[in-house]
């Protein structure tokens, strides 16, 4: 191979770190020393990386460094029409795809103001999804968790359950992550037949399963002296720093976006929305956070349920019926700024619209992404812990880079 | 629950040329950025206010022919279940506005970000560094007349 094929070639100051840490050896204490956690380690979840400040096994700060799977989202997004950008919010939080796009889908139809025309159905098919999907997210946040704590068995057990939902969805949608499912106006397709059926006969496996999990992990002795009492967010803090989604509701704040801005056809279903109590420990605690998860796969169980019924009976598939048939044709909303927000699995997932009214592609688009706020009350909770503590917080917070670095 | 005309006459009690922005959901509020501050505090701290949680904080980069840029706050209040946007618009060269970390918490890494993705200056920040592109990387990405290095670290970055 001809040496000028090759692009790159090595020179000193290619190993200097591109992310230089923040805290310099020469202005530390002589006791204390810089740990670097990550990127590449299986506890961050991902490509996260922090920069420890320790004493012995003691934590002094934490320094996280971002951004190693930052893909130009917003950059993306500012060059493509409306309807080209779902699979880039597919691509956020990629193991809740379906959420994202429900939130980036009724953000532009609100934009468009056809947001009351779509047809039930299909409101109840994206509920469906979503809570299918929300129940998918919360597995892996709770199995992987438990495999951080040394857990190796409930790891298997819910990835074998998760594989039924991302079955059901491959079935609906043709992928198993990246779904693209959910189109501004509408759905790719319709249910394929027999979905709801499978989907029933799923609920009812999934039940025990979940109180079996619960048993072995969540309730587990182990388990409970390993987070509870660990990592408490006090509510004032979690509130100041814009954290959301189960990490906010288990610091004792009944708030979910579902209920509070009751949007698409969640206002017609019944559920509850559980909030950390603490129960083993204190409110607020690693174990609460994963008790809310826990608690909210139930809940998510019941609005299955729910959506199946009514898609089953009240508004069942008909031979007239076209998931399209809202779609617009030309996705050119008026000049506006806009904010949606809506409830992730992980919490508040936003987006900021600047519409320009002249052309189908938005002139910014910005992704409030929920782990990237909950991710900063991190060295907030984490000084003056065990460095195995730290471990047990960030497994807690249930963050997926892909959102993060966007 | 006050209305936006209340917000309004709160906010125009701190900083008189506060206006009202007619095309944004939710409504908004520009204010001088020498205000901002002071703005964002009382709607913070005021007890029939009370926004205590800052859902967003975007940059925004109108064109050069525009010569301005801008700060979207979008602020919410849990009591009160209400939002609001707050607007500063800033002039493209050295655009710089006060940090409103003192206030939310949040705003922390959001301003870094904008710090990153526009070259916003946010005053009395303590960390303003980069947060997702690298910390030698030349340029702010997301501005409209932005072009892309050729080199990183001797790899080409077109691909």
């Amino acid at each position: 191979m001809p040496t000028d094929h090759i692009q790159y070639q090595y020179k000193p100051d290619n190993l200097a770190a591109s992310e230089p840490n923040k805290f310099k050896p020469e202005n530390l204490r002589s006791e204390e020393m810089i740990v670097n956690l990550g990127p590449q380690h299986p506890s961050t979840h991902g490509v996260l990386r922090l920069e420890v400040l320790m004493d012995g096994e003691l934590i002094h700060d934490v320094v996280p460094h971002l951004g190693y799977l930052h893909r130009c989202f917003e950059k993306h997004a500012e060059n493509l029409p409306y309807n080209q950008v779902i699979p880039f919010v597919d691509r956020m939080d990629y193991v809740a795809a379906m959420n994202s796009e429900h939130v980036y889908a009724m953000g532009v139809e609100r934009m468009l103001g056809i947001a009351d025309q779509i047809p039930k159905r299909v409101e109840y098919v994206r509920v469906l999804m979503a809570e299918l999907n929300r129940m998918a997210s919360h597995f892996i946040a709770i199995g992987t968790y438990g495999m951080d704590m040394g857990a190796f068995t409930p790891f298997f057990w819910i990835m074998r359950d998760r594989e039924h939902i991302l079955r059901l969805l491959e079935w609906a949608s043709g992928a198993r992550l990246l779904y693209n499912y959910i189109w501004i106006g509408g759905l790719f397709y319709d249910l394929p037949v027999g979905f709801e059926e499978k989907c029933s006969e799923f609920i009812t496996y999934i039940k025990p399963k979940l109180k079996e999990l619960e048993n072995l992990l969540v309730e587990n002795d182990i388990f409970i002296r390993r987070t509870a009492n660990v990592g408490v967010l006090p509510l004032n803090l979690a509130v100041n720093y814009g954290v959301t989604g189960p990490m906010l509701r288990a610091s004792g704040l009944r708030f979910d976006l579902r209920k509070v801005d009751g949007y698409s056809v969640y206002p017609e279903l019944e559920f509850n929305v559980p909030i950390g109590e603490g129960l083993k420990g204190t409110v607020g605690d690693c174990w609460d956070r994963t008790w809310v998860r826990m608690q909210e796969i139930h809940e998510s169980v019941k609005l299955v349920e729910q959506c199946l019924t009514k898609l089953q009976g009240e508004h069942r598939r008909t031979k007239e019926f076209n998931p399209q048939a809202m779609v617009p044709k030309k996705i050119r909303p008026q000049a506006q700024d806009f904010y949606i927000r809506g409830e992730t699995p992980k919490g508040e997932l936003g987006f900021f619209f600047r519409a320009d009214g002249k052309t189908d592609v938005p002139f910014r688009c910005k992704g409030r992404s929920c782990c990237f706020s909950n991710l900063s009350v991190l060295p907030e909770i984490s000084r003056g812990i065990l460095i195995a503590d730290l471990i047990a917080i960030i497994g807690s917070v249930d963050m997926v880079m892909g959102e993060v670095d966007r | 629950m006050p209305d936006f005309q209340q917000i309004l006459n709160i906010v125009k009690g701190i900083s008189a040329e506060a206006a009202v922005d007619e095309k944004s959901s939710p409504k908004a509020v520009v204010v001088p950025a020498a205000d901002l501050l002071k703005v964002c505090h009382e709607l913070n701290q005021n007890p029939e206010l009370y926004f205590d949680m800052l859902s967003c904080l975007t940059g925004i980069d109108n064109w050069p022919q525009a010569n301005t840029m801008e700060v979207v706050y979008n602020v919410y209040s849990i009591p009160f279940n209400m939002s609001l946007a707050v607007k500063v618009i800033l002039p493209r060269e050295n655009p710089a506005v006060d940090s409103v970390m003192s206030v939310w918490r949040t705003a922390d890494w959001h301003e870094r970000e904008a710090f990153d993705m526009f070259g916003i200056t946010f005053n009395n920040h303590p960390d303003l560094r980069r947060i997702l592109l690298p910390a030698d990387w030349e340029g702010y990405p997301l501005r409209k007349d932005y072009t892309q290095q050729q080199y990183y670290r001797n790899i080409k970055v077109e691909y």
